[in-house]
């Protein structure tokens, strides 16, 4: 198990990584989900070791490795850019790891053929990296991250620069290479719904702190506070500002009034944040106690299997993913609905009032 | 603004092209209308990136022509041709300011001082930078840069097309949303031609108004997106666009019948005896697992739950199959796979077979 | 700030340490040792402060062969500068003959300097030499021994001959690294050859710029054995740089003190303009 204790990373006046606690169990899938520059590789440099944190431990199995650099512990690595060695074969580049640690030679064939098998590179292996595709090189680097029988796997982004589809196949294939191997995984991703397919465990990170850790579907659906829920949502989170006032949800400065439900009696009066996932905003109203709210369409996208409709409300800029194509034209006067067990409300500070409002409004 | 023409385009990188193998674009003719949005869509090495600087002047063909408003400009320089491009890196110059950037382009061409001033101030509006107008271009974001590198394109005014080579690939997720729908408004409000290269479905399908589908240098489908996803002319386009791909299942045909393993299938039109390897083609949006004695018998394998809807993989006579369940809705307990008969599709020799008879 | 941490590292540099010690600070503080005190022989030392280094900076001498110094360091920067960048840019960017043209440019760089000097000496003898023959042929009164003109026409050559290919390779190292899509732009942006040099490949190349002129200050500030092996300095002295005239002084009229005291005014005067270089260069990059 990988434990995380207060860690912190201060580059000069700038914290990199902001007090992040964090427990991962073997054989586990963890998922660093964030944007560019919110702490995602700094975090994995600590937990490899290839960076020492200004405060706080790492503990792997019981054992106190702070400080303990990279070469005595037993991480493996894998990056966005496709890392191999470009004059040995894929054979050797995958079983270099083995030779560093002197491992019998018939030993070393047995592991780089299973690991081949399993990422589908057999056909390969006498080639050199140069020769094969950005997916089989990747691949290759993954092989070579596995064979080690590493027990912590590190991966920053490995599919972000491949083409879409050859991204959709490995994702699928990754969990099922996971699950065999029993190492703890760790995963950078920027896409939520690359999160989503991964499944595992996730940890949402906003500038270099992490803002929640559970399991992924989990987090998704509730999330503890608003920067979470934006995090993790893919179209972006449709938010607007509002006012408490008694029993009253006031938007746009009054213009819209929603009654209040009593389930966020917890929230005090005074401002706060409502918000709602883009495929809970839909064209037919869904029930009598749905809200409504009317706006303006800025622009319609069609894929021919969905549409997103960008909306300004209330001030407020929105997307309405829908199912179906919906060619709504530019400028048209729009009216769209949203059942109100659907909405999240955080409080000024960001914080999740309360997940679900029973009542309508 | 200008329609754009392609007349037997080829090209090849190798000096002797001998064989249809050697050309990285095999053979084009087709036109682009005055102030579409179209996009290129293709896995990496399809030629669609060749085709783009074909356009731009960047690349001449080494065989055909290519025509702006029926004037043959393929041998004409960039300069010449009036376009602009947005690459995939973003492009800026790092001495000047975000006003200096946007101004450059007709500085170059010699426009009048308050004319620059007048445009440079509307693109600025435009691209949403007005407040950083006199920043150093260089200490901006990704997104911020890629605005720039458009705006140097929209300040112009008078381009025959805006030419865009997988212009989000280093954007955030949340900002690609942003940009897209920018884009996408821009188009509609400035009719400007525009080209939109990427490997990204989504990027392709919502951007443009007609999607070009390229695979190993040829033209696979031209079409509208719903046409792309209902009507795939080829299981390449089928497997491309949507996420999860189009399920093919090969099959035998036996009058308008569909025999998939064991298992026969009812279609609204047969085969021509000679059609070659035949296979259904049926997306993962229109399969729904019921418990009912209609459908085929699925074998449920891995589920994966993506918030809002799940996608069930699973084995139907032998041949893998995904299926797409609404957030909430649960998988029977013995279920079987219903294909919606409308947006079944049938294949020859990975081709689509249109009701009266083979399609080319 | 990604560096890996390991204490062990600190014996791997102690080597290092000790060499510096020993080829580095104790010379400098023999000189230092020098630069206070008097000998007149027989080993014996008399304190005197601050006497030689007042000497030094009041001396005519030393202020003529400091003036010297910077015009030859402007010259040469001046030439090799902008000829270098000139000649990066003329040389072409893929193709066979990008290694034709790189060992070319290495060639001078890899003769010793004292072989340039000697070679340079007699390719510039006005009676047998190529240069000075030819010169001479061509109407030119040119004899570098006799005309002081000639003489520093004839060592700024040198070593513009010696040093332009350092400052070549090293902008072109600057505008390989170039990605194609600025080009692409710039030509989309209707740019003139002008207008791409100086707002693409320029800016592209600032750092390495920076750092080949700061190499070729220290190189040419330092510079002894071409112009001593060349014209030793003369005619009288009107190429005697500060490092000629400090072996002059110091072995050739054995002023220890003077000597000394001048080493240090000279190595704190390159010590300025190599710090001054490096905050610039460093605020550069931190924009």
């Amino acid at each position: 198990m990988l434990e995380l204790k207060s860690v912190t990373k201060t580059v000069g006046q700038e914290a990199h990584i902001d007090d992040v606690s964090l427990a991962l169990e073997p054989g586990t899938l963890n998922v660093l989900l964030g944007p560019t520059l919110a702490g995602k590789t700094s975090l994995m440099r600590l937990m490899a070791g290839l960076d020492r944190p200004s405060d706080g431990q790492v503990i792997m199995n019981g054992v106190d490795v702070t400080g303990l650099p990279v070469r005595q512990r037993n991480v493996a690595m894998v990056y966005q850019q496709f890392i191999n060695y470009p004059t040995l074969s894929v054979y050797e580049n995958i079983a270099s790891p083995l030779r560093v640690a002197k491992i019998a030679a018939g030993e070393i064939d047995r592991r780089v053929r299973e690991a081949a098998d399993l990422l589908q590179l057999a056909p390969y292996l006498d080639r050199t990296p140069l020769q094969l595709s950005g997916g089989q090189q990747q691949r290759t680097a993954l092989a070579r991250a596995l064979v080690k029988g590493a027990e912590l796997v590190l991966l920053d982004e490995p599919l972000a620069n491949l083409d879409y589809k050859l991204r959709e196949e490995l994702r699928a294939e990754l969990p099922r290479i996971f699950a065999e191997s029993g190492a703890i995984f760790v995963y950078a991703t920027t896409e939520p719904s690359e999160a989503l397919l991964l499944g595992g465990n996730t940890a949402t990170l906003s500038q270099g702190r992490m803002t929640q850790f559970g399991a992924t579907l989990d987090v998704y659906r509730n999330p503890v506070d608003l920067i979470t829920a934006q995090t993790f949502s893919d179209p972006p989170l449709n938010t607007i500002a509002a006012v408490k006032e008694g029993g009253k949800l006031l938007v746009d400065e009054g213009r819209l009034s929603v009654k209040a439900p009593a389930a966020a009696s917890g929230l005090a009066d005074g401002p706060c944040t409502v918000a709602f996932r883009p495929h809970h905003l839909l064209r037919d109203k869904p029930g009598r106690g749905a809200v409504t709210f009317k706006g303006t369409v800025a622009v319609t996208e069609l894929t021919g299997s969905e549409s997103f409709i960008h909306v300004d409300m209330h001030g407020a800029r929105w997307v309405a993913l829908m199912h179906g194509v919906h060619a709504v034209p530019s400028g048209a006067e729009i009216a769209l609905h949203v059942e109100p067990q659907r909405f999240m409300l955080f409080d000024a500070q960001g914080r999740l009032a309360r997940a679900d409002i029973k009542e309508a409004a | 603004m200008a329609r754009i023409e392609f007349d037997r385009i080829r090209h090849s990188y190798e000096a002797n092209p001998q064989s249809d193998a050697d050309f990285a674009l095999k053979e084009i003719s087709m036109g682009w209308d005055d102030g579409g949005a179209y996009a290129l869509l293709g896995p990496s090495g399809c030629g669609k990136t060749t085709l783009l600087n074909i356009i731009s002047g960047l690349l001449h063909p080494t065989d055909g022509h290519i025509l702006f408003d029926g004037a043959d400009v393929t041998r004409a320089e960039t300069q010449a041709r009036n376009i602009a491009q947005v690459f995939q890196f973003p492009v800026i110059y790092d001495t000047m300011t975000v006003r200096e950037n946007l101004a450059f382009p007709l500085v170059n061409r010699g426009v009048e001082h308050s004319e620059i001033a007048r445009r440079v101030e509307e693109t600025l509006r435009i691209i949403d930078l007005e407040d950083k107008a006199d920043r150093r271009a260089r200490g901006l974001t990704a997104d911020e840069k890629q605005k720039i590198s458009l705006g140097r394109g929209l300040v112009r005014n008078d381009v025959n097309a805006i030419l865009f080579d997988e212009p989000l690939t280093v954007i955030d997720p949340h900002m690609k949303w942003v940009l897209r729908s920018k884009l996408k408004e821009l188009h509609q409000r400035f009719a400007f031609t525009m080209i939109y290269v990427t490997h990204d479905q989504t990027e392709a399908l919502t951007f443009a108004d007609k999607v070009v589908v390229m695979y190993e240098g040829q033209v696979v489908q031209t079409g509208t997106p719903d046409e792309l996803f209902l009507k795939p002319r080829h299981t390449f386009v089928g497997y491309f666009i949507g996420s999860p791909g189009m399920n093919v299942l090969p099959c035998s045909m036996d009058g308008k019948t569909a025999h998939v393993g064991d298992q026969a299938i009812k279609l609204k039109h047969g085969a021509p005896t000679d059609a070659g390897e035949l296979a259904l083609g049926i997306r993962p949006e229109f399969i729904t697992l019921t418990s009912g004695r209609k459908g085929l018998p699925f074998t449920v394998g891995r589920v994966e739950d993506i918030g809002r809807f799940r996608i069930v993989h699973g084995d139907v006579a032998g041949h893998k199959v995904a299926a797409m369940l609404a957030e909430g809705a649960e998988i029977p307990a013995h279920p079987r796979a219903v294909f919606d008969p409308a947006n079944l599709n049938l294949y020859a020799d990975s081709w689509l077979v249109e009701p009266q008879g083979v399609a080319a | 700030m990604n560096k890996t941490w390991n204490n062990r590292a600190w014996f791997m540099v102690l080597p290092v340490l000790l060499l510096v010690a020993f080829n580095a600070v104790i010379p400098l503080m023999t000189v230092v040792n020098y630069s206070v005190q008097e000998t007149f022989g027989n080993n014996l030392f008399f304190f005197e402060g601050v006497k030689w280094f007042q000497e030094v900076l009041r001396s005519d001498r030393f202020h003529a062969s400091l003036m010297r110094q910077l015009l030859f360091t402007f010259l040469i920067l001046a030439i090799e500068i902008p000829l270098g960048v000139a000649i990066a840019l003329a040389m072409p960017r893929s193709g066979f003959w990008v290694p034709v043209c790189l060992v070319l440019m290495a060639l001078p760089l890899l003769i010793p300097w004292n072989v340039v000097g000697a070679m340079w000496n007699i390719f510039a003898l006005p009676d047998i030499g190529l240069l000075g023959y030819g010169l001479n042929a061509l109407g030119f009164d040119y004899n570098f021994t006799r005309g002081p003109l000639a003489a520093w026409f004839t060592v700024v050559l040198m070593d513009v001959w010696h040093w332009t290919s350092l400052v070549v390779l090293l902008a072109y190292a600057g505008l390989r690294s170039i990605p194609d899509a600025y080009y692409q732009a710039a030509r989309i942006d209707g740019a003139s050859p002008w207008a791409v040099f100086w707002y693409i490949q320029l800016p592209k190349m600032k750092r390495v710029l920076t750092i080949a002129v700061l190499l070729r200050f220290m190189d040419s500030f330092m510079i002894y054995t071409e112009p001593f092996v060349l014209t030793g300095g003369g005619p009288g002295n009107t190429t005697t740089f500060l490092s000629i005239d400090l072996v002059k002084a110091a072995l050739g009229e054995f002023n220890l003190g003077i000597a000394a005291a001048m080493s240090i005014i000279y190595f704190l005067m390159t010590l300025l303009v190599c710090w001054v270089f490096y905050t610039a260069m460093m605020r550069g990059e931190d924009q």
